[in-house]
């Protein structure tokens, strides 16, 4: 099924912003909508979104590469994205990590064996004052959580856990 | 002093339309509409003094100002990119006070004649696009945004845009090919955006700071705003402060405020009571600057006058950096950053910040010598001044003048070897070149 037979009023909803001739801008919101199910971006996918705006498909997969947030293969479920920046760095942001990585028992980068988290290091998320903080980006689009240590945010990943199974 | 933007803080459910416009709200974008000359509206800007927040300072009616009047039509975006490491104030803003910053959009494209703006928002303030985009439809509901405003010829719709990670779009050019449905690189200027800005058309660019602003300013009058602040820099400022304080946070201040009322006064000191070594004014792209003794960190805070301790002022994300902290730990940090987030457009900056994140890498871990530090700086000062955008610039300063400022950290953090003579002879060729 395609995007737009998909989610035909969220589509018309992200053209209407742009002035027709320009309908190229529609692309990052668009690409996110295609991301939205799956967490990825597949090949059908993005020359799907491609159609819809006019472009090649090569110029989508151009900002797919360039931009943090698309992602181009499968894993978690669930993205951990911890600012590990200077700011945060200051705050202990580093030690969180590594302790959440021994707790998850995965290295940043990795995923769990039950595909559930992607753990990452990512650069600032502007909430330098709330450090440790990471941002989880899943179904439910992109959430921030700050002032976190290592239990709750385990905490948090068991309750995201249950909601998927109900 | 009462706040003018987070002025969230004194009054509660400020978000809501009602609470807003209670308080006064969207009375200054009505007069304008209905009773004043766009040129007009611009003329108070200019005479209030008030200068871009969003790093460069740059005087914001003058910007309005060189709107292109001969092509049209014409655009108002709104920078809400804040990726700057240290700076989180236009989150607050946005989510705290949302509608004076709409208002200040709104009033900027009038002032310039624009029918349609963007609010250009980072990809991770999804959660925040939402609530952003709730507010543009009860403001379109109660009339103060769509066709035929307040009864007069002015139509003007907003919307919200995200992102999705980079943080090269806080560049202004750059934030206008991702608008565009491209990648975010800068493009050359000149052209700038009020000539040849989105879609090629006239195009004011400000951050959500200056535009949040801009109803106080229509509201009280350009005196006002001018009888705030110093003469270098009228109004108050949004200060991130962050890094090794007890009270990390956003402190709405008057410029002139120095370092110490703001990292004492208001952040409560440094954490567990050590001295303060060091202060990023502008995040991480920042210079260093040394403190030892009093006079830093009893320097008033503008633009101009921070510029006199060697450093820029920046988006005003202050960093506090205390005497525990290695600065080629730190070096290292920042260059990483960089590395990370160099769009890839230009050589100098693409390369340079691998090579250095390489050589910082290798000090930060023990293993670089003293030809590794000389190395580093050469490098650095090899892409200043070469790059079509300021990213490659700033990924230099903490590199150069924390080797130059702080010298003895980097002497500590290598063994003493010097630099190999074929690198000598390599890059001496370079600079003669």
């Amino acid at each position: 099924m395609s995007l737009e037979e998909k989610y035909p009023k969220e589509v018309k909803q992200i053209l209407s912003k742009y002035p027709p001739e320009n309908k190229r801008s529609a692309v990052m919101p668009l690409l996110y909508l295609a991301q939205r199910e799956e967490g990825y971006l597949t090949k059908a996918a993005m020359q799907d979104v491609a159609n819809l705006v006019d472009i090649t498909e090569t110029d989508v997969a151009a900002l797919v590469g360039f931009y943090t947030l698309y992602h181009e293969k499968k894993e978690g479920k669930y993205r951990i994205q911890v600012c590990t920046d200077l700011p945060c760095a200051l705050r202990g942001a580093e030690e969180f990590m590594e302790s959440l990585c021994s707790n998850l028992g995965i290295k940043a980068g990795e995923t769990t064996p039950d595909g559930f988290v992607t753990l990452e290091a990512v650069t600032c998320l502007a909430a330098c004052d709330k450090a440790p903080m990471f941002q989880t980006q899943g179904p439910d689009g992109i959430k921030y959580h700050e002032n976190m240590n290592v239990d709750r945010t385990l905490e948090l990943i068991s309750v995201l856990r249950k909601s998927g199974r109900r | 002093m009462e706040h003018i933007l987070l002025r969230h803080r004194e009054i509660p459910d400020l978000h809501k339309k009602d609470t807003y416009e209670k308080n006064g709200g969207f009375a200054a974008f009505k007069d304008a509409v209905t009773k004043m000359k766009p040129a007009e509206v611009t003329d108070v800007v200019k005479n209030s003094g008030l200068r871009g927040r969003g790093g460069a300072g740059f005087p914001t009616g003058m910007k309005w100002a060189f709107i292109d009047n001969k092509n049209w039509p014409h655009y108002v975006v709104a920078n809400a990119d804040e990726s700057e490491p240290g700076t989180f104030k236009d989150r607050e803003i946005m989510e705290g006070n949302p509608f004076q910053f709409i208002e200040g959009v709104a009033i900027a494209s009038y002032a310039v004649g624009a029918n349609v703006a963007y609010l250009y928002l980072r990809g991770e303030f999804w959660e925040l696009a939402s609530l952003l985009d709730e507010k543009i439809a009860e403001m379109e509901e109660a009339g103060y945004l769509g066709d035929k405003l307040f009864g007069t010829e002015y139509s003007l719709r907003i919307h919200t845009h995200l992102g999705a990670g980079a943080y090269i779009c806080g560049e202004e050019t750059a934030l206008l090919e991702s608008l565009e449905g491209k990648r975010g690189q800068p493009r050359v200027r000149p052209p700038f955006p009020p000539s040849y800005g989105l879609y090629g058309k006239p195009t004011v660019i400000n951050n959500v700071e200056t535009f949040t602003n801009v109803p106080m300013i229509l509201a009280k009058g350009a005196d006002w705003h001018k009888s705030i602040g110093t003469a270098d820099s009228a109004g108050v400022k949004v200060f991130s402060l962050s890094g090794r304080v007890r009270k990390p946070g956003n402190y709405e201040l008057p410029f002139g405020t120095t370092f110490r009322e703001l990292i004492y006064t208001y952040g409560g000191g440094v954490q567990d009571s050590r001295a303060v070594k060091a202060i990023m004014p502008a995040g991480a792209s920042s210079s260093l600057i040394l403190v030892d003794g009093d006079k830093v960190l009893d320097t008033q805070i503008d633009y101009a006058t921070v510029r006199t301790l060697g450093a820029d002022l920046g988006s005003a994300s202050i960093i506090v950096i205390d005497d525990t902290v290695p600065m080629a730990w730190l070096v290292n940090k920042t260059v990483h950053f960089f590395r990370h987030e160099s769009c890839g457009k230009c050589t100098p900056c693409r390369e340079g910040t691998y090579w250095m994140s390489n050589i910082t890498e290798r000090i930060h871990s023990g293993h670089g010598t003293t030809g590794d530090v000389d190395l580093l700086l050469n490098v650095a000062k090899q892409i200043q001044g070469k790059c079509l955008c300021a990213l490659g610039e700033f990924s230099t300063m903490a590199v150069v003048t924390g080797i130059e400022r702080f010298p003895q950290d980097f002497e500590k953090a290598v063994s003493p070897v010097p630099v190999p003579s074929l690198l000598v002879r390599e890059n001496e060729s370079v600079e003669k070149a």
